[in-house]
């Protein structure tokens, strides 16, 4: 490989960071940066690559005449970069600022209720057959291939709320101005992944990026965590909607009264009140008349045994903050979840919103983390356990590692991750600035970062439909080969989320697929995507690639005898693999 | 061996039941060659399925006590009661179709079996069920990819090591030679009339790669195509009438059938069933859990079928991150556990039996008070399969620091 005009960086950066050298913005100039005031298109394309989704023709010349210390600033900066043309490209995507609300009443709820009267008949039918195979218990499905057209049409409009959204995603990666806080959203829905197969989950996941996770990529972390720790799509994947105090613990309900006496009988008597239990007569709000099943929790309307879900307080501290070696118990994990006892949703089912109900908190005193709580607390026992994590040095090191995984190398450098995390404890958790300590980071140019990282899937699709310049004006055929590549968005289902190391996207099938999606897409095959007449192989291997082939690629992309051919061949090349 | 029951070579089958074995002893060991590839095929249930309401002990008390709406009931007439197995353990329900298996004793079970570490992470513990080093996480490389490096010899094929997953799992990840496909009928490059020219031209880029990962891996890559494409499974039909399930589990099982089949080198084989994490409304007889155990044992049943006599030359495990609560909890589902039950499928399995000493369930026979005990290490059972079945005789590589107890006895 050649790395001749890379390997310059060192000194550069050695020169600059010592001599503390004066740089293209006031900002950068304060913070110390690492970025060069002159930088080689190598240079350039490698920050391409790490803080975006690569250089599309035309943005290398464009970042050398701004600078990129100043292209840095202005990317950390997403707000100040007008991105009409991807907004352009989604206009039509109605549901994707739909509410929760809009998208359940007009996408799901029909689906539902007309998917439900197909099983009901089916059943009806099943009884009436009771030898028929396919017609056993679970298999309600099964007996049921015909489905009919308004069950069909339902379903296609209940597709569309997916459809739109996971377009949406490898639309903006590859179309985007703001092409690194399409990284960080990324970035952030990975690090607190929910998986649209599971359950409801799916009718939140619109809402659950746009309005919990999009708005704080670039924020201070723990409005980011709360703001998760709300969202009705990870109250519902991890269970914690449905967390209530045990039955037995100490819980205090509206006037000082135990409410557990209202929630303890069978649903079926919920309608017809309790004459021995006064209380309820007084209960606010209810006027004097019987509770019903509608006026309790949800969470509490079908199930009498009521308990806690440790699932969410374990992936808290395992996944969202400490990591799984920072410094918690099983102790630790059941505490939290008495903290978080009472955060659930109204209506699940119908797409309903993120309640605080006070009459599932475990209201009892609780020591989670070395943290003493009071009772008393109600819904502040969860946020002065996630105040507490959110500045906790083990998260800051456990963030710090991932942020630098993704922007530097899957085994990043010590000192920069300890520089990263310090950035974390000293600006209290801003996530801006702990990236910018990493992307002006000398490590982050180093000649042992360069093509150090294989690209995911993602990466991979977005880039090659950059680099390529085709216009896409269907997102789904590149939603199915982030699906083929491994990588389906928004389906990754166990709450780790997607790996951020080259050995888990490297294996033969992918590589294949890979090199097909190359194919495919140079050639049109792909629906929708239209490949630019104006982008040939030499402008990708000089734009995108830097020109830094081997010999074997470019004697085989030579050999080619069609421009389609040859842009496959370098779009499907080892050297585009890598970022 | 001899007394197992009959499976009829032209498909049918004798009496109610199925073995591998006379047609595979009407075959003569020459016509075959002397020594045969022994296979493995695991499976991973992620997720941590159930395994008390998937190997149910019906004969403890506090088994029901601490499951009213989960239980499932004792043996009886009703086909939604637990299918016996020994008068003290039963199937699912929906497991039926293994249940010839255990009867021709070729299917063994370990129950409270599992990672003595504590950890209820589902990540934690898949990954130390594949790496093999249960509270070691800076292990590199799973356990099955050490297999395959104790054990390198010179008729490897690229199609020694295959998942049929998207992704390598964690177990075949290493530096030995591994496969990850998906579909193996989508496996190679697709460019039209221009094909071979495309595919020989990607070839040569990655011969010469830099990068030793992606050369490694292309060079892989396009070893396997040229092998599949001579193999040809694109007009694969299942034998014996094997149904798979359409589910992707089912289809990934049925591949590897084809592969197997094909004579293509497969030596140890990968397949994962996933959505075992049931929290809440689990089900019992009917419901969530059923619907995955009925696709799980379907798929298994239609696997062993459609190999026929070929089984007797494969081992097939299940294996699941860790068990769950013993107790259910307030959403009708089960917690994170412990202990869980693995099943061996095989020809050389010597089974109808269950295997491992059984703690029993009372709150303070249970770990934590909460969950099944583990009486044994889960790398007793890979390293009895490992060494019993696929024939190396110094396992150390690939469970290091594994001190084996005295060995279960689970293959003849």
């Amino acid at each position: 490989m050649k790395m001749g005009v890379f390997r310059r960086f060192p000194y550069a950066v050695l020169a600059v960071a010592l001599a503390g050298a004066s740089f293209t913005s006031v900002d950068a100039q304060k913070r110390a940066t690492a970025i060069p005031a002159a930088t080689d298109d190598k240079t350039i394309i490698h920050a391409l690559n790490r803080i975006g989704f690569g250089p599309a023709p035309g943005d290398v010349a464009r970042v050398r005449k701004m600078g990129l210390s100043a292209y840095i600033d202005q990317q950390l900066q997403p707000e100040r970069i007008a991105d009409e043309k991807v907004a352009a490209r989604l206009a039509g995507f109605e549901t994707l600022t739909m509410s929760t609300r809009q998208l359940a009443d007009e996408y799901y709820l029909p689906a539902q209720m007309i998917r439900r009267q197909a099983q009901r008949a089916s059943s009806a039918a099943a009884a009436a057959a009771p030898n028929d195979p396919a017609m056993q218990p679970g298999n309600a499905n099964a007996g049921r291939q015909n489905r009919t057209p308004e069950e069909m049409q339902a379903q296609r409009a209940q597709r569309r709320v997916l459809d739109e959204l996971t377009q949406q995603k490898v639309l903006r990666a590859a179309y985007s101005d703001r092409q690194l806080q399409e990284v960080m959203v990324d970035f952030w829905f990975n690090h607190f992944n929910v998986f649209a197969g599971k359950g409801q989950t799916r009718i939140y996941l619109t809402e659950y990026e746009r309005d919990a996770i999009r708005p704080h990529v670039f924020g201070k972390f723990r409005d980011l965590l709360g703001a998760v720790a709300e969202s009705p799509a990870m109250l519902f994947y991890l269970d914690n909607w449905q967390s209530a105090a045990p039955e037995g613990t100490a819980m205090e309900g509206p006037n000082g009264r135990n409410p557990r006496a209202d929630l303890r009988r069978r649903p079926g008597q919920m309608g017809r009140g309790n004459p021995n239990r006064p209380g309820v007569q007084r209960r606010p709000g209810m006027a004097g008349a019987n509770p019903t099943m509608a006026d309790l929790p949800p969470a509490l309307q079908n199930r009498r045994p009521r308990g806690l879900n440790e699932n969410y307080a374990r992936e808290l501290m395992e996944l969202h903050t400490l990591g799984v070696d920072g410094g918690y118990t099983q102790k630790d994990v059941q505490e939290v979840a008495r903290a978080f006892s009472g955060w659930t949703l109204t209506q699940p089912r119908q797409g309903g919103a993120f309640v605080f109900e006070p009459r599932m908190h475990d209201n009892g005193d609780k020591v989670a983390l070395g943290l003493t709580i009071k009772s008393g607390g109600g819904k502040r026992d969860g946020e002065r356990v996630l105040d507490l994590l959110a500045k906790h040095p083990s998260t800051a090191r456990f963030l710090a590692t991932k942020l630098a995984r993704r922007f530097v190398a899957d085994d990043p450098p010590k000192a920069l991750v300890d520089r990263a995390a310090a950035t974390f404890l000293k600006t209290d958790g801003d996530i801006r600035e702990v990236v910018r300590t990493i992307i002006t980071s000398p490590e982050f140019l180093a000649p042992a970062s360069y093509r150090a990282k294989v690209k995911s899937p993602l990466d991979f699709v977005a880039s090659a439909v950059r680099a390529s310049g085709a216009d896409a004006v269907n997102g789904l055929p590149l939603v199915q080969a982030m699906r083929e590549l491994g990588m389906p968005p928004y389906g990754c289902q166990p709450p780790t989320g997607y790996s951020d190391r080259a050995e888990a996207w490297v294996n033969t099938g992918a590589l294949l697929n890979r090199m097909n999606f190359a194919v495919a897409l140079s050639s049109g095959k792909l629906r929708g995507v239209t490949p630019s007449s104006g982008v040939d192989q030499s402008t990708i291997v000089s734009q995108a690639l830097g020109g830094d082939l081997s010999e074997s690629t470019r004697a085989t992309i030579g050999r080619a005898t069609t421009t389609p051919q040859a842009i496959a061949l370098v779009l499907g090349s080892p050297e585009f693999q890598r970022k | 061996m001899i007394s197992r029951r009959i499976f009829l070579k032209d498909g049918a089958m004798a009496l109610v039941s199925l073995g591998f074995a006379p047609t595979f002893l009407a075959r003569t060991v020459e016509g075959l060659g002397a020594q045969r590839q022994k296979i493995l095929i695991t499976i991973f249930q992620r997720g941590a399925v159930d395994g008390l309401n998937m190997i149910i002990p019906f004969g403890e008390q506090d088994y029901y006590t601490s499951r009213p709406s989960l239980a499932i009931a004792k043996p009886g007439a009703d086909e939604n009661t637990a299918v016996d197995l020994n008068g003290f353990f039963g199937m699912h329900p929906r497991m039926r179709p293994l249940k010839p298996f255990w009867e021709s004793r070729n299917m063994a079970i370990v129950h409270a079996c599992g990672s003595h570490d504590a950890t209820r992470s589902h990540f934690d513990a898949q990954d130390y069920m594949e790496s093999g080093t249960p509270g070691v996480k800076s292990t590199s490389d799973g356990w099955m990819n050490r297999y395959l490096h104790a054990k390198e010899h010179q008729k490897a094929t690229p199609f020694r090591a295959v998942a049929l997953a998207p992704q390598l799992p964690r177990s075949l990840q290493g530096t030995a030679p591994a496969l990850a496909i998906g579909q193996i009928s989508q496996f190679g490059i697709r460019a039209g009339q221009s094909t071979d020219m495309v595919q020989s031209s990607f070839e040569a880029e990655y011969a010469s790669a830099a990068n030793s990962v992606l050369h490694s891996t292309g060079r892989e890559a396009f070893d396997a195509v040229k092998m599949l494409k001579k193999a040809d499974p694109s007009q694969y039909a299942p034998s014996n009438g094997a149904e798979y399930p359409p589910s992707p589990f089912g289809q990934a099982l049925r591949q590897i059938a084809q592969l197997v089949k094909a004579d293509v080198g497969l030596e140890v084989a990968f397949a994962e069933s996933g959505n075992w994490d049931h929290h809440a409304n689990e089900g019992a007889a009917v419901g969530i859990l059923a619907n995955r155990l009925d696709d799980l044992a379907r798929g298994i049943a239609a696997l062993v079928r459609d190999l026929g006599d070929r089984m007797e030359d494969v081992v097939v495990m299940t294996m699941s991150e860790f068990g769950r609560t013993v107790a259910e909890n307030g959403n009708r589902g089960t917690d994170h556990g412990h202990g869980n039950a693995m099943m061996i499928i095989g020809g050389a399995v010597r089974g109808g039996k269950v295997y491992g000493t059984w703690p029993g369930l009372a709150r303070e026979q249970r770990h934590d008070g909460r969950d099944l005990a583990i009486t044994t290490d889960f790398r007793s059972v890979f390293n009895e399969v490992v060494r019993g079945h696929l024939g190396l005789r110094d396992t150390t590589r690939v469970f290091p620091g594994f001190k084996e107890s005295a060995p279960l006895g689970l293959l003849a």
